[in-house]
């Protein structure tokens, strides 16, 4: 898909945009993860701000609905010092006949400085950072079945600080993998950093066509795609995406693929339970799992703060290597 | 151009002197912070010296840094970390090379967002001059003049080393 390289990437392979996970290299998704490390800190602060965004302003522009997403990066923004605007479009000027273009236009001309996108539309985020000036970048906040580059990084950064490396873990993702776009860009970044495998588990109408091209192991029986792996991602059943018939019942799904302590030990002992939020307890997992001990999922929305710090800066300003002391 | 320095002579003497203070009653509570990278070295050998009871802390100042636009985020650099609340505190600031002052006034802001200390000492290993900000150390281990295409800069952590270089 050569429409998206590296539109991501000035030319010195400086973070410009945040689209997508794929056509990164993986040195800028270390740096995303390093610098991430360096934002972790501030959270413990008294005054939990760093001043290096000040007088910038962030639009969050969400098109689709979302309450954790866009509270993280409107937190991670301020955090920044960053002014922040939150468009919940569907119920804004779209729906009075405005055009999308016509509606960045309207939100430059109020001299922002970037948009974090979110669009039920896949690719919406790379035709908007197409579209807008040289000086604005764009965040890609979710778009259709496409990316959520954000979450990715999140989750990656997330079992770094649990593991330290990638080069020997296995991971398994598990759910509806066909309309999940977190599942394409966690892909993405696990196989950039070089895990030892990932897996796909879910039931044949929830898998894509073609995935293993993307390097990954597909299973339907969860106990055999659960064994011996170091992460367990569990993914949200995505009703407000299931028009068609890809599922019996939420129940039966629960029966032949929800996340029990009993499947939990197939991983390994000291395996993790991660899930993007939010979850739907005795659909996708069992609430004592969720609870549990191995479950960090309260962890990687700790971490989105840092993480999407680390990419609103470094899209913001770019490190360049003429820098002095003083 | 090259000048010899001894580090560990002038790292003595800035300690003689911070004892000095505490002995006297001018300094109590002490919290020695190192600037990274290099004051994180030099504050490392003067809190050896001093027998804190608190432990070290560290400060990356980039976020503060008032030439972020031009320069971003560096992602090599550690985070910081205090290790108690500085409220009340005496602060021992440290860093290496005092040049232009601009990374002590992004020290101090940051600082200040980790609580209200009671008083910031500011100690040098070396002062170059050219300051460009009204902000001076209050303990210094060297003066040297320099010419402003001169940098010059501190290798380590072990040994460390001071060299002149002409750009």
């Amino acid at each position: 898909m050569g429409y998206r390289d590296n539109l991501q990437l000035t030319p010195e392979k400086q973070l410009k945009h945040f689209i997508s996970i794929e056509g990164l290299p993986r040195a800028v998704l270390v740096d995303i993860l390093d610098t991430a490390e360096t934002f972790s800190s501030v959270g413990e602060q008294a005054v939990k701000k760093v001043p290096i965004l000040r007088g910038k302003t962030i639009v969050n522009l969400f098109f689709e609905n979302s309450t954790r997403t866009r509270t993280t990066f409107e937190l991670a923004a301020k955090r920044l010092s960053a002014d922040v605007l939150n468009f919940n479009i569907s119920v804004s000027a779209t729906s009075k006949g405005e055009s999308l273009l016509d509606t960045l236009q309207n939100l430059e001309a109020m001299q922002a400085d970037m948009f974090v996108v979110r669009h039920a539309q896949s690719g919406a985020a790379h035709f908007i950072a197409r579209h807008v000036p040289e000086h604005i970048s764009v965040i890609n906040a979710g778009d259709g079945n496409h990316a959520h580059p954000t979450q990715a990084m999140l989750d990656v950064f997330t079992i770094r600080k649990h593991f330290g490396e990638f080069a020997k873990l296995k991971v398994a993702i598990v759910g509806d993998i066909l309309h999940s776009r977190v599942a394409r860009s966690q892909i993405h970044a696990l196989t950039t950093l070089g895990v030892d495998e990932v897996r796909v588990v879910a039931p044949k109408t929830l898998i894509p066509v073609g995935i293993s091209e993307l390097g990954v192991h597909v299973y339907h029986d969860i106990c055999r795609g659960l064994n011996d792996v170091d992460v367990v991602i569990m993914l949200r059943l995505q009703k407000e995406r299931m028009s068609g018939a890809f599922l019996p019942s939420e129940k039966e799904y629960f029966q032949q693929y929800g996340l029990t302590n009993e499947r939990l030990s197939c991983a390994k002992p000291h395996a993790i339970v991660m899930h993007p939020g939010p979850i739907n307890r005795g659909v996708e997992i069992a609430s004592d799992v969720a609870d549990g001990e191995r479950s960090v999922i309260l962890e990687q929305v700790t971490n989105g703060i840092a993480v999407r710090m680390a990419v609103m800066s470094m899209c913001m300003g770019r490190y360049s290597a003429a820098r002095e002391a003083s | 151009m090259t000048k010899q320095f001894n580090i560990d002579e002038l790292i003595d003497n800035i300690a003689s002197k911070l004892q000095a203070e505490i002995a006297s009653g001018r300094i109590s509570k002490p919290l020695v912070i190192g600037i990274h990278t290099g004051g994180v070295w030099v504050a490392r050998k003067l809190h050896e010296k001093l027998n804190c009871s608190s432990a070290l802390g560290t400060l990356n100042i980039s976020f503060y840094r008032d030439d972020f636009t031009r320069i971003g985020v560096h992602p090599q650099v550690r985070p910081s970390e205090l290790p108690i609340s500085v409220d009340g505190h005496d602060i021992i600031l440290v860093d290496d090379v005092l040049y232009t002052g601009r990374t002590i006034r992004a020290a101090l802001n940051e600082i200040f967002d980790y609580g209200r200390p009671r008083r910031v000492l500011l100690v040098a290993l070396v002062d170059r001059g050219g300051r460009e900000l009204p902000i001076q150390a209050d303990i210094v281990g060297a003066h040297v003049d320099l010419d402003k295409g001169q940098q010059i800069k501190l290798t380590g952590p072990e040994p460390m080393e001071l060299s002149v270089i002409s750009l």
